[in-house]
């Protein structure tokens, strides 16, 4: 980016340091020497890695601001350029491409825990790539890296074009983006190495959780002074999803987290919470990590790349208040309906069943909110393959939110619970849901964000849409019936009231599903393949002229 | 004015936005966690129950960090087939220890909350070796590297430290005993086995994965699968005395 005010060079005598500048210096000065105290004195070779990453982090930010600071002009990037706002899109194109690096990596090793389900030689009786520690390796890296990525550089992206403002922050901004993809490593490598909590979705061990949690304050700040600059009077209602998001993901982190270090210079730790108490936090940590940053960050970008990508305003603005409200509300109920028929206490189970049924209304408001913004522009499916892969995005949702609260009674949680009609609910949710909404934002944002008239190729999105979707469709189809057949099998008597099947009898019927499973999974890579191309080829064809100014804020639909 | 205009407060006020977000994120959450600390059947004492020997905490650690709860659970449900597949259902109490708690949620392999005592040390040795040696169908990964690596006893005092601080009832004098009375559980007719039991009722003391040579990673896990769900004695136990 161009800087075009102030005088370039260190021996401007008006040039000072920002408190950003000071801050990262101190802090990674400080961070360093912490590093290699811990590198030199830990038992554990992973940890003393990981200290050494740290290390290395720290002196690289240390030095990177210095050499930024001793290069850059004395006044900071003007907040408008010519009366329109001069965006800070660096950190979004950061963001953009390291999440398609992510996504491609997390549903590689899907395919391979996949292919290790199906044939356990895959495990290669190697301790670092064994299902158990690649599983998570594979949920962090579609959830937390990939998703996790998307939802970072597209809340920087809408924040500012809706509130038609500059990002708040210099430093603060790439912090983020750097930061958060470098607990990302830290989490991964450590699942590798063995370290772990052992809590789903909450496993990266408590030295890379307080350093999430450093990450996710700044977040928040950037994104909230980032709102309050605004110039548009109403706070659009992507933000608000974005907000419930920011917020609420932090809750529920330092919650479920709050753990005591063996000590300073060991990875493990033991959790405050223990036994039932344990699991009704990590439940309310798990589900919500579904609502909040599976289901509010997401629904905040179909609130703001449906109706921009359709040309047309959202359907109803009282529909979104409604079910903006009502979802963040009950979805913090639901947690419990993961613990169904187990120690937790009865009432619990049927609170949280009670209110995962009521859940379903709210998701639908928004699902209608979402595909209703197409009225008037349905012809669009058949000639923009990306819209069509924003509006299958949402049937995905809408199908998969009304799966979610079936699943939640508990007779059919009885029969589903434990088996892999679990694992296909979520991958309808995850592959169509998450994956679809990301990848019709991403193909909106690199046009917009590099300058570019258009894609490289629409034809190569719609190859993406078909591949993946068949792939989408062998897997929950083979899920679904994989799970319901292990769970008729588990309860089947014979006619002499004895259990039918033994449990191993119980595996092996699964084998050809998880055959099927990894090929769908096989095909969702490919297509995610083909999309890396398209975007590759995007991001090297020459400039736009001049991008058509594109309305800043969408105004609240009425 | 009707009621819609009333929502331009939240719209026009990122703070007041913030506010209204977590007052109405805190309510399900409060209601469905703070009781859990109250409730009897939540909070229940049953006999039997007793912290995890040195030994089993430190199997422990070695199933949590092979992500074992990714496909077995521990937690048997209170449904016809579980308990005659598996056992009693799962009590509170049973994990009241369990810090992080392993109910798991997924079940590529058997529930393991009773699995103690079911199989022969001999068994787990060459399943954990190569599972399909014993159970042909199996989609386990192999575990052989357990065997063949030391366990490392540095941190067993302190984590047992840090528990007794989170309220787990380690005394000082376990605590001091603790590598002690690691070594002495997996070692077959050990002498000090007395004061090891007296610590730590129904602990089973042998060399879990056979042969001789230090504590490996294998002893620490076997000792922990022996001893799961062994602890309370469902012939004594008395469900109803836990309903409030």
């Amino acid at each position: 980016m161009a800087h075009t005010a102030g005088v370039a060079g260190p021996m401007n005598p008006l040039k000072r340091m920002s408190a950003g500048e000071m801050t990262l210096i101190i802090a990674g000065v400080a961070l360093f020497f912490l590093s290699i105290l811990i590198a030199a004195k830990t038992y554990s070779a992973p940890f003393a890695f990981h200290a050494i990453l740290f290390a290395a982090a720290s002196a690289a930010t240390v030095v990177a601001v210095v050499n930024r600071y001793y290069y850059r002009p004395a006044e900071a990037p003007p907040a408008e350029i010519d009366g329109k706002p001069n965006y800070n899109y660096g950190p979004i194109k950061f963001a953009t491409l390291i999440s398609l690096f992510w996504g491609i990596a997390g549903f590689l090793v899907g395919l391979i825990i996949a292919l290790q389900l199906a044939f356990p030689a895959v495990n290669f009786d190697l301790p670092w790539i064994s299902f158990g520690r690649l599983r998570p390796l594979h949920t962090s890296a579609v959830i937390f890296a990939f998703g996790g990525n998307v939802l970072l550089g597209t809340a920087f992206y809408v924040v500012q074009r809706t509130c038609r403002v500059r990002l708040a922050g210099e430093l603060a901004p790439w912090f983020v983006i750097l930061g958060y993809n470098f607990f990302i490593v830290i989490a991964g490598t450590g699942y590798l190495l063995g370290i772990t909590q052992g809590k789903e979705y909450a496993e990266p061990e408590w030295y890379a959780d307080l350093f999430l949690t450093v990450v996710w304050v700044t977040f928040f700040l950037v994104f909230l002074i980032t709102l309050t600059r605004r110039k548009e009077p109403h706070i659009y209602v992507a933000n608000w999803f974005y907000i419930a998001f920011i917020v609420t993901i932090a809750v529920l982190h330092i919650g479920n987290n709050a753990a005591i270090p063996v000590s300073l210079y060991s990875p493990k730790s033991y959790i405050v919470w223990a036994g039932v108490q344990d699991a009704m936090m990590q439940w309310w940590y798990g589900h919500n990590a579904v609502g909040f940053f599976l289901t509010a960050g997401f629904l905040a970008i179909m609130y703001y790349f449906v109706p921009k990508r359709a040309e047309r305003p959202v359907y109803s603005y009282r529909l979104s208040i409604i079910h903006f409200w009502a979802l963040i509300f009950l979805y913090m109920w639901a947690g419990p309906h993961h613990l169904h028929y187990t120690a937790l206490p009865d009432w619990t189970q049927t609170l949280g069943m009670t209110f995962s049924i009521m859940l379903w209304m709210p998701s639908w408001g928004g699902m209608i909110n979402g595909l209703m913004t197409l009225s008037g522009a349905w012809d669009k499916l058949r000639t923009d393959p990306v819209l069509r892969m924003l509006v299958v995005s949402i049937a995905f949702y809408g199908m998969s939110t009304f799966e979610g609260p079936l699943m939640s009674i508990k007779v059919v949680n009885s029969l589903s619970h434990y088996t892999d009609w679990t694992i296909g609910h979520v991958h309808s949710g995850a592959l169509g849901w998450v994956g679809y909404v990301s990848f019709g934002a991403i193909y909106c944002l690199v046009p917009w964000l590099w300058n570019r008239p258009q894609l490289y190729s629409l034809r190569l999105v719609n190859w993406h849409f078909w591949v993946s979707t068949i792939g989408i469709v062998l897997y929950i189809t083979s899920m679904w019936v994989a799970g319901i057949l292990q769970g008729l099998m588990w309860r089947a008597y014979n006619t002499l009231g004895f259990l039918e099947y033994s449990f191993i009898e119980t595996v092996e019927a699964m084998h050809p599903f998880y055959v099927i499973r990894a090929l769908g999974g096989a095909l969702f890579l490919a297509g995610a393949l083909i999309m890396c191309w398209n975007i590759y080829r995007t991001i090297v064809m020459p400039a736009a002229e001049e991008r058509t100014a594109v309305g800043g804020a969408l105004a609240a639909a009425e | 004015m009707s009621l819609w205009n009333k929502h331009q407060i939240f719209e026009k006020n990122s703070i007041i936005l913030v506010i209204g977000v977590l007052i109405v994120i805190s309510i399900g959450g409060l209601v469905e966690i703070l009781p859990l600390y109250y409730l009897k059947s939540t909070i229940e004492k049953v006999e039997g129950m007793r912290p995890y020997s040195p030994l089993e905490l430190a199997g422990r650690d070695i199933y949590v960090r092979e992500g074992c709860y990714n496909c077995h659970s521990q937690m048997i449900r209170s449904l016809r087939d579980e308990v005659e597949r598996y056992g009693h259902y799962s009590l509170a109490a049973e994990s009241m220890y369990d810090r992080p708690f392993q109910w798991g949620s997924k079940r590529n392999g058997p529930d393991l909350a009773r699995v103690g005592a079911k199989y022969s040390d001999d068994w787990h040795r060459q399943h954990l070796d190569n599972p399909r040696q014993m159970v042909p169908g199996s989609i386990m990964p192999a575990y052989p590297w357990l065997a063949k690596t030391e366990l490392d006893t540095r941190e067993v005092a302190s984590s047992m430290k840090v528990q007794a601080f989170q309220g787990v009832p380690y005394t000082p004098e376990m605590i001091e005993n603790a590598e002690k009375d690691l070594v002495t559980q997996a070692t077959t007719d050990s002498p000090n086995a007395d004061a090891l039991t007296k610590r730590y009722p129904k602990a089973q003391v042998r060399k879990f994965s056979g042969g001789t040579g230090a504590v490996n990673e294998a002893d620490a896990l076997i000792a922990y699968l022996q001893m799961l769900g062994t602890l309370v004695d469902f012939k004594v136990y008395d469900g109803k005395a836990n309903l409030r």
